[in-house]
């Protein structure tokens, strides 16, 4: 079942599994903070997932200074591109949750969200 | 090229500086810059609509003249263009409907974040339905979750706050999902642009290659947009969200984000993968059966709430199962009878929520069934359009419901496993909508005159009646003119390819 790619592969298997941890902290943790750790891990993972795609041995970023043309001697940018615009908006993403995470602790005092729903059962609105 | 073909760029980039504009606007001025935004957008995506329907064929758009496989592009054929025009016209008779509430139930200082977060929907709505390139797509699905969460929790209560996390929750599973299959697609063909995908992945599926990965990678990206678009089983957030954000929130979150998305899957499904790989592909089957049973528990979560706003919500759920179940099908009919769902449901939600808000004015604010009764009597208007928005609902000729649910049934007639199953699904998703709508529309037409709640009559409310018949006519348009629609969508779905 497993080929020998699984070991070349071994940083994208990782990255796989990473993205499961941070995924199933995202869906099952009560606690809001946990949630956005996951949340942080899953993204993450993504961009190990990018990097280790991206990179190449002996290889190096795109920027000819020595007059190297060949395209052997660099590796491809797009993937690092894609890894800083995910960066950005997972940044932007996890400020929004916690945000919202403060603003629930201030009105509810808890950060587990099965009890703030039972709080809002109980004020009837 | 022609001027025209800037229009989709413009269109884009202009609600993307309002928005960034409004930030330092009064309100009354953001207001006025919003709706001059969403009439200018319409107008172009009608120009270019007419354009397109000219010239016969797409145009390819390169945003900072860079050719194919470097630079990044826009797309736009008819369906794109018409789609564009249709947001705008449902986003505008949402604001319009929604301008009282949104005056009262948002903070004073917080209403021009308001206008923000609407213009920037719009181009995050706009970006998914024109861009051609996968990441592009990603950036704008966040952009759309970030404004979609912001509507919900800019009407300050605790219910809105818990909703918004909720769904912020659900959308960050679905879009971590979307990436990292886009991330593991483009490891597979090398390319971001979805035309360029689209042939590796044809190469690939040609030669037999990387099977098992290719499907994974597929499956996740369908996996995610479903979260996204609030297909069963993951729709927890949607009855809080719909329920209790703002009336102007509430329409545009049913009608809007959630079809962003699916028109997105949709653009994949024809322009990434492939049509045939995703017809004979056993994604689709899951697909379907979680369109049937959402379209089933849809219903009788609805038929069991008390709250007139949450009921409503939960009939969303049914009818985004109804789309999927369309895709499921896996034929050019199914699609076809999905995307004029689309339409159909965009147009009927919005309207529900904006008239049954007219109805719970109408009773001191309540939103139980009990306080309802007779409310059609304290607001005519509001009752007329909750009752053309119900008949829809349950598929009464005459109307949009019932060209939709006669597609989905003409689309599953003849097909070898799947005929069984939908259409009986379909005739009991039926009778369930028509046992939660019609019970309302009765008790809404109950007589009790109560004195204690306030009439509203259609000259004091101008602006409401207005789009209430706005809408009342879009509905009875989409059913009338179901014909050149299908021929539309049919064109449109070539120029996908």
């Amino acid at each position: 079942m497993f080929g020998p790619n699984l070991f070349t592969n071994y940083g994208e298997a990782v990255s796989v599994i990473l993205f499961v941890i941070g995924f199933s902290n995202l869906l099952l943790q009560k606690n809001l903070i946990k949630k956005i750790i996951g949340l942080n891990i899953m993204d993450t993972a993504v961009y190990l997932f990018l990097a280790e795609k991206g990179y190449i041995r002996d290889r190096v970023a795109p920027i000819v200074v020595d007059g190297i043309q060949e395209v052997e001697a660099y590796i491809n940018p797009v993937p690092s591109g894609l890894v800083l615009t995910g960066i950005v908006v997972s940044v932007s993403v996890t400020a929004i949750m916690l945000s919202l995470t403060i603003r629930l602790y201030r009105r509810y005092h808890t950060l587990d969200l099965d009890e703030i729903s039972m709080l809002l059962k109980k004020e009837g609105r | 090229m022609d001027f025209i073909q800037n229009f989709p760029f413009f269109s884009i980039i202009l609600s993307m500086f309002s928005g960034i504009v409004s930030s330092v606007l009064p309100v009354k001025a953001a207001r006025r810059l919003n709706t001059f935004l969403i009439v200018a957008v319409g107008v172009m995506s009608g120009i270019l609509l007419v354009y397109l329907t000219g010239t016969g064929e797409p145009f390819v758009y390169w945003m900072g003249h860079f050719p194919a496989p470097w630079g990044n592009e826009i797309r736009a054929g008819v369906l794109e263009a018409g789609m564009a025009l249709f947001f705008c016209l449902i986003m505008f008779l949402s604001m319009l409907g929604g301008r009282r509430q949104l005056a009262e139930e948002v903070a004073e200082n917080k209403q021009n974040l308001y206008y923000i977060l609407v213009d920037l929907l719009l181009s995050s709505l706009l970006a998914l339905v024109y861009t051609n390139d996968l990441f592009t797509a990603y950036v704008f699905v966040e952009i759309n979750t970030i404004s979609a969460c912001g509507l919900i929790m800019v009407r300050e209560i605790g219910r809105t706050f818990e909703a918004a996390i909720r769904y912020m929750i659900m959308s960050l599973l679905g879009s971590g999902l979307f990436l990292v299959s886009l991330c593991m697609l483009y490891d597979l063909t090398g390319h971001l642009l979805m035309s360029n995908i689209k042939e590796s992945v044809a190469a690939l599926a040609a030669r037999g290659e990387y099977t098992v990965p290719l499907m994974t990678t597929i499956g996740l990206l369908c996996a995610g947009l479903a979260i996204k678009s609030a297909l069963f089983p993951f729709h927890s957030w949607l009855p809080d969200a719909y329920g209790y954000s703002t009336v102007s929130s509430a329409a545009m979150l049913s009608s809007l984000v959630s079809k962003g998305y699916i028109f997105l899957l949709i653009k994949i499904f024809y322009r990434v993968i492939g049509f045939e790989i995703i017809a004979q592909s056993k994604i689709i089957n899951v697909l379907f059966i979680f369109g049937l049973l959402g379209m089933i528990f849809g219903s009788t979560s609805a038929i069991q709430e008390n709250d007139i706003r949450r009921m409503i919500a939960f009939s969303s759920v049914a009818q985004i199962g109804y789309i999927y179940m369309g895709f499921g099908l896996g034929t050019e009919a199914g699609m076809t009878a999905s995307i004029f769902h689309m339409l159909s449901h965009a147009a009927t939600k919005s309207l529900l929520f904006v008239a049954a808000v007219g109805l719970t004015d109408a009773s001191k604010g309540r939103r139980e069934f009990v306080e309802l009764t007779g409310s059609a009597y304290r607001n005519k208007m509001a009752g007329i359009a909750f009752t053309v928005g119900s008949l829809s609902m349950v598929g009464m000729p005459m109307f949009s419901g019932f060209v939709s649910k006669l597609l989905f049934a003409e689309a599953s007639i003849g097909h070898a496993h799947k005929m069984l199953p939908a259409v009986l699904v379909l005739a009991l998703s039926t009778i369930l909508n028509a046992i939660y709508f019609m019970k309302t529309v009765i008790r809404i037409y109950v007589p009790d005159y109560r004195s204690d709640c306030r009439t509203i009559t259609i000259k004091k409310q101008k602006a409401y009646a207005f789009t209430l018949v706005c809408f009342i006519l879009l509905n009875v348009a989409l059913g009338m003119l179901s014909k050149p629609l299908e021929g539309w969508i049919h064109s449109g779905l070539a120029m996908f390819g």
